[in-house]
């Protein structure tokens, strides 16, 4: 009972935050609302048992990736009444591939036919180990290659971002600690017998 | 699972190890220098080719885990993509030790860049399971929008970096969607394990080719097949013409390389059911890209059409779905490779008032100015067209045998239609260079010997490929061979 | 939903509770401070006030591509970090293999680091 009250409760918080994404007047309040829905995903995810994705969901796209489409948003400045009104030019063509997608995604689960030999799928919390667990034992050892391959996705996704926005900009006095401490006090400091009467 | 048994995968695992060797000599300041770290690439690349060609494998051979495979096909498609790559390489090479142009800028990191971006097609290549693929593509796509967008001053660069990041995301996403769904509809993501359901099924369920068909779109982008070509005249036209050279070659073969494995590899048994998706992406690949050329003024976009049809041919040999239709494909997708890398390497040596040409009108009187650059151009643009005794003519002809040979006769006869209208604008550009006269003629040829150097080979093996046909199509066959009896 | 799951979530279930704690009281805070307060709608208290004149521009200005810099080589080691949780909580069981597969990946993404370091991507201009 609670199951289908929370599974009815993420998925139609879900849906109205992800409309008022599309919909929401200030890019920053899509933003937010994008949160909210990244929020109910995770409380999904959970629910289906796939416990350490909707944790990551929670850490990754709210922690991260969230404040950097925040930062986007307002490094590009957008002004929303102008994109409003190019939506409604673009509104018949998004919508007929909407439709087209929905369509069938309708036939492919009225076609949920289950022929036999078809692969047990594999299940997210299977018996007695727990979801992350599980993940564990699949991800270092068998998925190896894959792993491996991610992280070098990631070195690539590093150089492609700071090959793109790093700006090194000229003129910027930066402080050297490593000078300030070895600096000596014979070049810091000159003593200077001043004459009475005649100043420096 | 002990780190031995990842032998065949040694030319990957180079790669990776020069890569980012490369990757911080160039940070701890080789100098910070383009040049160096180029030339450093460039061995590397050789030294990858040398252990894909010199270590054969026995037959095939699937390691980590059923997600990677070596047979002759993936042996033969690598070494040609990491061969365009090192082209491609050569031709940034020559570039920058040419340019005393301030505003050509390419960061260090270009090379690295390259290098990861060959490394991801390599293991596209090799997938055995859609999970492979996908990190693959991944890994081959991301330092590709990068490289678009590498002339970060420059407008129209970064405007294409964006396009194609943007485009390729989605692309990525149905590629993802449609791999969701297969999986779970057939229950598995390898691809021997799709190979046993397809061949003991007789009803195939709906979810799974709607997968299949969101696959094909996702990989149809990277091939830039209509109606996914979109991006392709943009970026082709905003990034520098040494990083289209680039895009224009590698990327092409290793997508139509993984577009070969998956629908000759488990979906052979659904050919009934994609033939005719694959037929219509075919046959508007090939007159849009026909159509679109002929408007074109810009030398870059028309090729970026032309290169749009000549992937609508190279479908053509996958919809045959015959034996015979894997080696033109094959064969296909080599001699356009040549041709392009060969006109990219033309223009890259033609210089006017101190600016690389990118109006085909700037074209006229070369063959008064540089005689060889012309005859070299006019070698690519009969083959592209597909005049006989040429190499175009040949990968032409056994792509349109195979379609015969699986009794798709309109659709041959619909290739060599389409072919008739594209050989207008390959003459076009001849008739501008041999017979049009110009006051304002073109810079003298500039010092760049590797470029001529790739130039005029790309030319002989165009010209005398019939002499050597014999020998490209026994390689061919022995590459669809083991990709054909991987089926029991 | 196999019972595997259903243990799973009774452990959800306080979270659960106190989300609608959450829920139920912030809701009454807002409706109950939206009834009980003392409302003077006046139109000049909308208006924008700017040393008396109008306003000239948008309030929002343009933010610096530094700060997305840093987002986004914090979302990579904020990647880095998720792959860290289930390799701790399985490393018992996937021995040396997988000890040293994650110290591989760890080692790619020390290049990537020891990269942004050297290239000065830390350091705030």
């Amino acid at each position: 009972m609670i199951y289908t009250f929370g599974f009815y409760l993420f998925s139609s918080i879900l849906l109205a935050s992800s409309i008022m994404v599309v919909f929401a007047r200030n890019p920053v309040h899509s933003v937010l609302f994008l949160i909210l829905a990244f929020f109910n995903t995770a409380g999904l995810f959970v629910l289906l048992g796939a416990e350490f994705l909707g944790m990551i969901l929670v850490i990754v796209y709210v922690g991260a990736v969230a404040v950097l489409f925040l930062f986007v948003v307002m490094m590009l400045n957008i002004h929303m009444a102008e994109l409003k009104y190019k939506l409604k030019e673009h509104l018949p063509i998004g919508l007929m591939v909407g439709i087209v997608l929905f369509i069938e995604l309708i036939m492919a689960f009225i076609g949920w036919s289950v022929a036999d030999g078809r692969a047990e799928l594999a299940s997210p919390t299977p018996a007695g180990i727990e979801n992350s667990v599980a993940l564990g034992q699949l991800i270092y050892t068998k998925y190896f290659m894959l792993f491996q391959l991610s992280g070098l996705v990631l070195l690539v996704a590093m150089i492609g971002s700071i090959v793109l926005t790093l700006n090194h900009r000229k003129g910027i006095k930066k402080q050297n600690i490593a000078d300030q401490v070895a600096r000596s006090r014979d070049e810091a400091v000159k003593l200077v017998d001043v004459p009475i009467g005649k100043g420096v | 699972m002990s780190f031995i048994d990842f032998l065949p995968a040694i030319s990957e695992i180079y790669l990776i190890i020069c890569t980012l060797v490369l990757l911080l000599l160039g940070v701890f300041g080789l100098g910070h220098q383009l040049k160096r770290i180029t030339s450093i690439s460039l061995t590397a690349l050789v030294g990858t080719i040398l252990l894909i060609v010199l270590s054969p494998p026995q037959g095939s051979v699937v390691i980590f885990n059923g997600l990677f495979t070596v047979d002759n096909f993936v042996v033969m498609m690598k070494a040609i993509t990491v061969v365009a790559a090192l082209v491609s390489l050569l031709l940034t090479m020559d570039q920058v030790s040419n340019e005393n142009d301030p505003t050509f800028f390419i960061p260090w990191e270009y090379p690295v860049l390259l290098l990861f971006s060959t490394l991801g097609m390599m293991v596209m290549i090799s997938a055995n399971d859609f999970m492979s693929v996908y990190i693959g593509l991944e890994l081959h796509s991301l330092p590709l929008y990068v490289m678009a967008a590498i002339q970060r001053e420059n407008l129209k660069s970064t405007e294409a970096g964006i396009k194609y990041f943007i485009l390729g995301a989605v692309a990525s996403g149905l590629l993802l969607y449609g791999i969701s769904l297969t999986y779970g509809f057939a229950g598995s993501t390898n691809f021997d394990a799709l190979e046993k359901l397809f061949a003991s099924q007789q009803i195939i369920s709906i979810g799974t080719l709607v997968g299949l068909v969101f696959i094909l779109c996702g990989l149809a982008f990277k091939v830039a097949a209509v109606p996914f070509h979109m991006w392709s005249p943009d970026v082709y036209e905003g990034t520098p013409t040494t990083v289209t050279s680039f895009i224009a070659s590698a990327p092409k073969i290793a997508a139509i390389a993984v577009i070969l494995r998956i629908f000759y590899g488990p979906y052979h048994y659904l050919a009934a059911q994609w033939q005719l998706i694959v037929i219509v992406i075919a046959v508007f690949s090939m007159f849009v890209g026909a159509f679109g050329a002929l408007q074109q003024k810009n030398i870059k976009r028309l090729l970026a059409y032309s290169s749009v049809s000549h992937i609508g041919y190279a479908l053509v040999g996958i919809a045959a779905a015959n034996h015979f239709g894997l080696q033109a494909v094959i064969i296909y997708m080599t001699l356009y490779v040549v041709s392009a890398l060969g006109i990219f390497a033309a223009l890259l040596t033609l210089r006017k008032s101190g600016k690389g040409i990118t109006n085909i009108s700037e074209f006229a009187g070369l063959s008064k100015t540089h005689p060889f650059s012309a005859v070299c151009m006019a070698i690519f643009m009969f083959s592209m067209a597909g005049i006989p005794p040429l190499a175009g003519f040949f990968g032409k002809f056994y792509v349109f045998m195979s379609a015969v040979q699986s009794s798709l006769y309109f659709l041959a006869v619909i290739g060599v239609l389409a072919s008739v209208i594209g050989a207008y604008y390959y003459l076009r550009i001849i008739k501008i260079m041999y017979f049009d006269t110009t006051e304002a003629s073109l810079d003298h040829m500039r010092e760049g010997t590797t470029s001529k150097v790739i130039m005029t080979i790309c030319g002989i093996t165009l010209l005398t490929f019939f002499i050597a046909s014999d020998w490209l199509l026994s390689l061919s066959a022995g590459a669809a061979e083991t990709l054909l009896t991987s089926i029991p | 939903m196999g019972v595997e799951t259903q243990n799973l979530l009774m452990n959800y279930l306080p979270i659960l509770i106190f989300l609608g704690i959450a829920v139920a009281m912030s809701t009454v805070f807002t409706v109950a401070a939206f009834i009980f307060s003392k409302k003077a709608p006046n139109a000049e208290k909308l208006s924008a006030y700017e040393c008396g004149f109008e306003a000239f521009g948008d309030a929002r200005v343009r933010f610096d591509v530094q700060f997305y810099l840093v987002a986004i080589l914090f979302i990579i080691f904020d990647l880095e970090v998720a792959f860290l949780f289930p390799w701790a909580v399985s490393l018992s069981s996937i021995g040396m293999f997988g000890f040293w597969s994650m110290l591989l990946f760890l080692g790619f993404l020390l290049i990537g680091f020891i990269y942004e370091w050297k290239k000065g991507a830390l350091e705030w201009q």
